[in-house]
This record gives structure tokens, C-alpha cells and sequence, in this order.
């Protein structure tokens, strides 16, 4: 078992020195004359406005949570996963199914949740705010009428 | 590979266990192999870009690159020389250690893989009893790599590509994941070779074919693993007509192209994952009847040999096909919806996918009281998937009649 | 050759480790961290827990990591913002916290213990530290804390809804 790992680390080391080489060797076959204007970033022929780190929608960060979650269930997952047919096997397999089933029903749960949360909508948040963008309009325009 | 290297020093008249040399010769020999291995995945991924465009040629009712060489096949040498004497540009404005870096990561994670996935019957780098896993967390480096790229860049095209392909990836890592359970619950066990050993060369012999959670689960993997490889119809990350060129936008010359290897050294990686998880594998038929797990290993002289070249083959031959099936999608099916996408995946595939666990979990118990259920589960979805192919074959048959469509191999090609 | 490897996975971790407390901007700390957990797998590798490793990869390296990036990129935090360097008294303690602990280890470490050599032949009898291990303890003596764990996840997946609507 080690040798496999070990196997691991030298195809990291190859990989590596791969791209290293490829590049190193590269830097004598091309061409080098960087000008301002070809190091700029590219923004359809524009001059670039700002920088790009900018703040983004929250709902990526929700589907990171979930994905870690999910993912976490996967990695308990697998251990049983492999030793389930030893199990059915040795004629313990009903008592090995009733576990699996109640993990992934708990977790089926969590999604189910998720789902009925409306978080797994994409553009959800896009109507809720039109919709509020909207009754603010209508509100304002009402009160300026009221004032008027 | 351990087994050879052992035979190789025991062949020098040396005992491996007690030589001093012994672990200097595997790092060299694996040392070697692991250049080989890249190699051939630079190359797949060269040719595939060829194939890629003359499919798309074809399918397209125009010609694709045909002047370099015959067929055009010298185009992919082409672009690689081109890519290495082009000017490597990094924006002034971007970071740049993690602008640098990026590419590496990109490889290791995709260069890892085949550590643990199989050529043939004989021919895998190392037998890994958690083979499966073990590909599942390394190709998580990839997901690196396309973040630190993206951001490095200061690009607002390559923040949006990025932050769009990391939430595909790992929305989609779930589905793929529980699909790839399925095999390792049928067969017992991690390890790639002994999940392919589990099965047998005849299609009713397959995972595909086992139950219809597996035959579900089949999909469920590849439309995942579509995804994860960025691949049409889930280009989104990279969707030209939007993105410029998604998380890579910034990238030119030689750093760009290792971006490009990994995309399409991809297409073989799922391919032959899935070959090896649902298809068979490397499995050879027409061998001799014995009751021992390794037919091939039973054989002796010439026909040893025989049977080996058989199985890289038939692996090569399956992984291709599936190459070319992914092709076909790109150039059939178009871009779908960020919200399409994440619909997809998390209302479908993984309800499907956490059911079909359950139900092949369930299906192991039924048929181990009643093992004849067993077989003719497996006959009835092999006879329905034959049925499917031939009527899709007639099919196809009958349009390419009715169009008077017809290929010229002699002319253009 | 073990010797060997493990020294420069540890000196990995703590150049890594150092760089993830040391660095200003965010995402290069992310980074390093991932730089961190591959070296931590190789040292839970040669300790032949390979599970761990593996889980190492996929969950810390592979899950986390993209999530830390999101959270890192959701705040986006300004070199300018983040302000001067100072050096406070809480620092100070800081620091004397860790030489403190970094010298109980260092003097721990160094009173010799022997039991690598039995983990070994554990290894080669029960696959010690594999997949199959883990699976057969989770469902013989463990049964209940793999459900429970189940439940743990339906709590956090509950609780990062709830949370993250409070935000959005």
C-alpha cells in the first residue's frame, strides 16, 4: 500500500516538473516583448474599469454549504458502501440496509427541506427583489400622490 | 505494477524484499511510467481536439481541418507548436503568483487520476483498495485550480467562468459520487480493477444492466461527469458567447493550452471511468470456463499474451466510443440555463441518485434470497437495451435514406 | 526514506500553516491552507490511516476550501481595509501561547515511544487504517453514532438555510 501512494506523490513531482519544463524550455522558443497595452486585462476592447474582486451573490455561498454537507454524507458513505455485500453475505444483510436506508432517509430529509425552502431555486431572489423593487415603486408613487 | 517491478528484479537474480536497491529502482521505473502516463494524456488530449473538430465537421455538414497531414491529423502538432513558441502573457493587473501557480494545480489534480484508473487487465499504475474514492478527491484539485485562475486573473470574465464552474463542479460532484457508490456496493470493493474483476465481459454480465437503479445510476454518472468536465451542453463556465473564454480568458500561449490538455484529457478520464464502473471493463469473452476470479491469469504462453492485448483493446475501444458519444453531445445539444443547471442537478439527479442507492441496496437483499431474480432482471434490461439500439439504429437508418445524406471519403477528407 | 518523507511533509505543514495565519489577503491564507491538507494527507499516508488522508483531500481540501473561497469572496475584504500592522499585547500572548506549546510538543516529542512498528504489523493483518475497516467498525460497534452523525448533517444543513436567509 505504500508503494501506491508513493505512486501519488511521483506523479504529483512528474506533473509538476511537466509544466515546469514545458514552460522553462518554452521561454526560449517564444517571443517576449510584453507592451502596456497587450498586459492589460481583457474587456472587449475597452480599457478595463475597476478590478474584478468584487462582492457576489450570496446563493453560491448557500450551495457551498450544502455541497459540503452532501459531501461529507458521501465520505460516511463509502466505507459502508464497500463492506455491504460482506454483510449480505454473512446474512446480516437486512440489519446492514435498515442503517444505510436511515442515513441517507435522514438526509433525504435535508434536502427535502432545502427544496421546500425555495433555496434551490436559481432566480428566486431575482423575482422576490423585481417584486419588492417594484411595491416600493408603487408604495412611493402612491404616497407622492397622497402628499401632492 | 509492484508485481512487475518485483518479477523484473527477481529477474536480475535479486529478492526484492531484501535488495537494497529495490526502492530506488520502482521510484525510477514508476518515475518513468508516471512521464509516460502524462504523455499519453497530452497526446489523447491532442488527437481528441483533432477528432473533436472533425466531428464536428461532419456534423456539421462542413470539412473541419483536413490540410495538415492526411485527414488533417497532423493538426493537432501544429497547434502545440503553436502554443509553445506564442507569447505568455500575464496581465500587469493580475496576481501574479496565483496567475503562475494555477496551472499546476490543474494538472496534478488531472495527472492523479490515472493513478488509480485502469488500462487493461495488466496495465494500472497501482491497484488501490480505494481506488474509486481516491479519484473522486483528486479530481477536487481541479476545482482549485479553476478558483485560483479565475480570481488571479482580475478579470471580470474569468471571476464570473470561475465562480460558475466551481458551483457546477461541486454541485455535481453529489450525483456523480452516489451514482459511482452503486458499483462499489454490487462489487464490494474500492479498487478499480476489482470492481471491473466483479463483472464480466457480456453486457447481461454488466453494472450497467444489473438493476434499473444501476442502469439509472449509469446516467446519472455520465451527465455528472459531463458537467464536471465543463463539457456542452454544461459549458456554462466557459460560454464563449457570454464569458469570452470563462476562467482561462487571461491565459495565452503555453499556460492556456494546459487549461485545453485538461478539458479534453477529461473526456478520456470519464470515459474510462465509466467503462470501468458499469461497462466491464478490460473484460476479455470466449475464455475458457474456470471458477478463479482472474480468467486471464489461467491462461498460459501465446494465448496470455493474446488475452492481454485483447483487454486494452476492448477498454480502449469502449472509452472511445463513449469519447465520441461525448463529442456528439456537444455538437447535438445546446447551452443550458444557469438555473436549468442547478435545477437538473439538485431536484433530479440527486433525489434519483440517493433513491437508487436504496433501491440497489434493497435489490442486493431481494436477489440474494431469490438469486434466479437476478439473471432475469439482468436478460430483460439487456433484451430492452439491444431493442433500444437496433430500433435507433433503423432509425437513423431510415433519416439518413430519406435526407440522401452521404459521407465522401475520397474527396476533402 | 519514511524519515525522510515525513520531514518534509511536516515542514510543510508548518511553512503552510504559518502562511495561511501570516499572509494579509485572504485568499492566498485559503490557498496555503489547501497547500496544508495535501501535506497533512501525506502524513496521515505514511501513518497508514488512508481514509483519512483520502477524506483529507476530498472533504478539507476539495469542499471546505471552495466554501472559504466563496465566504472570502462574499465578504471581499480591501487590502485598505484590512489596516496596519500592529503589535499589541494580545499579540504578544499570542505568541508566548504558541512557544509555550510548541516547547511541551518539542519536549513530548522527544521522550521516545514505541509503537510505529506494532501499527505496521496492525496494517498488514486487519488493513488497519482502510476503507473496509472503517466501514465494518461503523456498522458493527458504531452503529448508533453513524446515525446520529445522519442527524448532525440534517441539523447543519437545517441550520445553514436558516442562517444564510437571515443574510440574504
Amino acid at each position: 500500500m505504500p508503494f501506491h501512494f508513493a505512486n501519488v506523490l511521483l506523479f504529483t513531482v512528474t506533473a509538476i516538473g511537466f509544466v515546469f519544463l514545458s514552460l522553462f524550455g518554452g521561454k526560449f522558443l517564444r517571443p517576449n516583448n510584453p507592451t502596456p497595452n497587450k498586459s492589460l486585462i481583457y474587456e472587449c476592447g475597452e480599457k478595463p474599469i475597476g478590478q474584478a474582486w468584487y462582492n457576489f451573490n450570496p446563493r453560491f455561498y448557500l450551495i457551498a454549504l450544502v455541497f459540503v454537507i452532501f459531501e461529507v454524507e458521501i465520505a460516511f458513505m463509502y466505507p459502508v458502501a464497500s463492506v455491504y455485500k460482506s454483510f449480505i453475505d454473512h446474512g446480516q444483510g437486512l440489519l446492514a440496509f435498515a442503517e444505510i436506508f436511515l442515513f441517507v432517509a435522514i438526509l433525504a430529509v435535508g434536502l427535502a427541506y432545502v427544496w421546500a425552502m425555495g433555496d434551490l431555486e436559481w432566480v428566486k431572489g431575482l423575482k422576490q427583489d423585481v417584486m419588492k423593487a417594484h411595491q416600493a415603486q408603487q408604495s412611493a408613487a402612491i404616497m407622492a400622490k397622497k402628499a401632492a | 505494477m509492484q508485481a512487475f517491478l518485483d518479477s523484473l528484479i527477481r529477474g536480475w537474480g535479486h529478492d526484492p524484499q531484501t535488495w537494497v536497491w529495490t526502492q530506488l529502482i520502482y521510484v525510477a521505473f514508476m518515475g518513468l511510467f508516471s512521464f509516460a502516463v502524462i504523455n499519453f494524456a497530452a497526446v489523447t488530449a491532442g488527437i481528441f481536439s483533432w477528432a473533436e473538430r472533425r466531428v464536428a465537421g461532419r456534423m456539421q455538414s462542413r470539412v473541419g481541418p483536413n490540410r495538415a497531414g492526411p485527414g488533417g491529423f497532423y493538426q493537432w502538432i501544429a497547434d502545440a507548436v503553436k502554443l509553445l513558441t506564442k507569447e505568455d502573457l500575464v496581465p500587469t493587473e493580475a496576481d501574479q503568483f496565483l496567475f503562475r501557480i494555477a496551472p499546476y494545480f490543474m494538472m496534478v489534480g488531472f495527472a492523479c487520476v490515472f493513478v488509480a484508473l485502469p488500462f487493461s487487465h495488466r496495465l494500472v499504475i497501482a491497484e488501490m483498495n480505494v481506488g474509486v474514492f481516491y479519484i473522486i478527491a483528486v479530481t477536487a484539485l481541479i476545482v482549485v485550480g479553476i478558483i485560483m485562475s479565475g480570481w488571479s486573473s482580475n478579470s471580470k470574465w474569468s471571476l464570473f467562468g470561475a465562480i460558475r464552474s466551481a458551483a457546477q463542479i461541486i454541485s455535481y460532484e453529489i450525483p456523480a459520487g452516489m451514482a459511482l457508490m452503486i458499483p462499489v456496493l454490487l462489487s464490494g470493493t474500492l479498487s478499480t480493477q476489482g470492481i471491473i474483476r466483479a463483472q464480466g465481459p457480456w453486457p447481461w454480465e454488466w453494472y450497467i444492466f444489473h438493476d434499473p437503479a444501476s442502469f439509472a445510476a449509469f446516467f446519472i454518472y455520465f451527465i455528472s461527469a459531463l458537467a464536471e468536465g465543463n463539457r456542452t451542453p454544461f459549458d456554462l463556465p466557459e460560454a464563449e458567447s457570454e464569458l469570452v473564454s470563462g476562467y482561462n480568458t487571461e491565459y495565452s500561449g503555453m499556460r492556456f493550452s494546459y487549461f485545453f490538455l485538461v478539458e479534453w484529457g477529461n473526456m478520456w478520464v470519464m470515459s474510462a471511468l465509466a467503462t470501468t464502473m458499469f461497462l466491464g471493463g478490460w473484460q476479455v469473452p470466449f475464455l475458457p470456463v474456470t471458477d478463479a476470479a482472474d480468467k486471464i491469469a489461467m491462461l498460459s504462453g501465446g494465448w496470455t499474451v493474446l488475452a492481454e492485448l485483447a483487454s486494452i483493446a476492448i477498454f480502449t475501444f469502449k472509452t472511445l466510443f463513449f469519447v465520441f458519444i461525448v463529442m456528439w453531445l456537444r455538437w447535438t445539444l445546446p447551452r443550458i440555463r444557469v438555473d436549468q443547471m442547478m435545477n437538473m442537478c439538485w431536484k433530479y439527479l440527486v433525489p434519483v441518485s440517493f433513491a437508487a442507492v436504496l433501491f440497489v441496496a434493497g435489490w442486493m437483499l431481494v436477489i440474494h434470497a431469490v438469486p434466479a431474480l437476478d439473471w432475469i432482471m439482468r436478460i430483460v434490461l439487456t433484451a430492452g437495451g439491444a431493442i433500444t439500439l437496433v430500433m435507433f439504429w433503423l432509425r437513423t437508418l431510415q433519416n439518413i435514406k430519406d435526407t440522401g445524406d452521404k459521407f465522401d471519403f475520397t474527396s476533402n477528407w | 526514506m519514511e524519515a525522510v518523507l515525513f520531514y518534509i511533509f511536516a515542514i510543510g505543514v508548518v511553512v503552510a500553516g504559518a502562511q495561511v495565519v501570516l499572509r494579509r489577503n485572504p485568499i492566498y491564507g485559503a490557498v496555503s491552507l489547501v497547500a496544508c491538507f495535501f501535506f497533512l494527507a501525506g502524513i496521515y499516508v505514511l501513518l497508514s490511516a488512508h481514509l483519512i488522508a483520502i477524506l483529507q483531500v476530498m472533504v478539507y481540501a476539495g469542499a471546505v476550501m471552495v466554501l472559504f473561497v466563496f465566504v472570502i469572496m462574499l465578504l471581499n475584504l480591501k487590502e485598505e481595509e484590512l489596516g496596519e500592522m500592529h503589535v499589541t499585547t494580545m499579540k504578544g500572548i499570542g505568541l508566548a501561547a504558541v512557544l509555550v506549546l510548541v516547547g511541551f510538543i518539542a519536549w513530548k516529542a522527544l521522550t521516545p515511544v514505541q509503537f510505529a512498528r506494532d501499527m505496521a504489523v496492525n496494517e498488514q493483518i486487519h488493513g488497519f487504517g482502510g476503507v473496509k475497516a472503517v466501514g465494518n467498525v461503523l456498522y458493527r460497534s458504531s452503529v448508533l453514532p453513524f446515525e446520529v452523525t445522519s442527524l448532525l448533517l440534517l441539523v447543519a444543513v437545517v441550520s445553514a438555510v436558516v442562517i444564510a436567509k437571515g443574510k440574504i
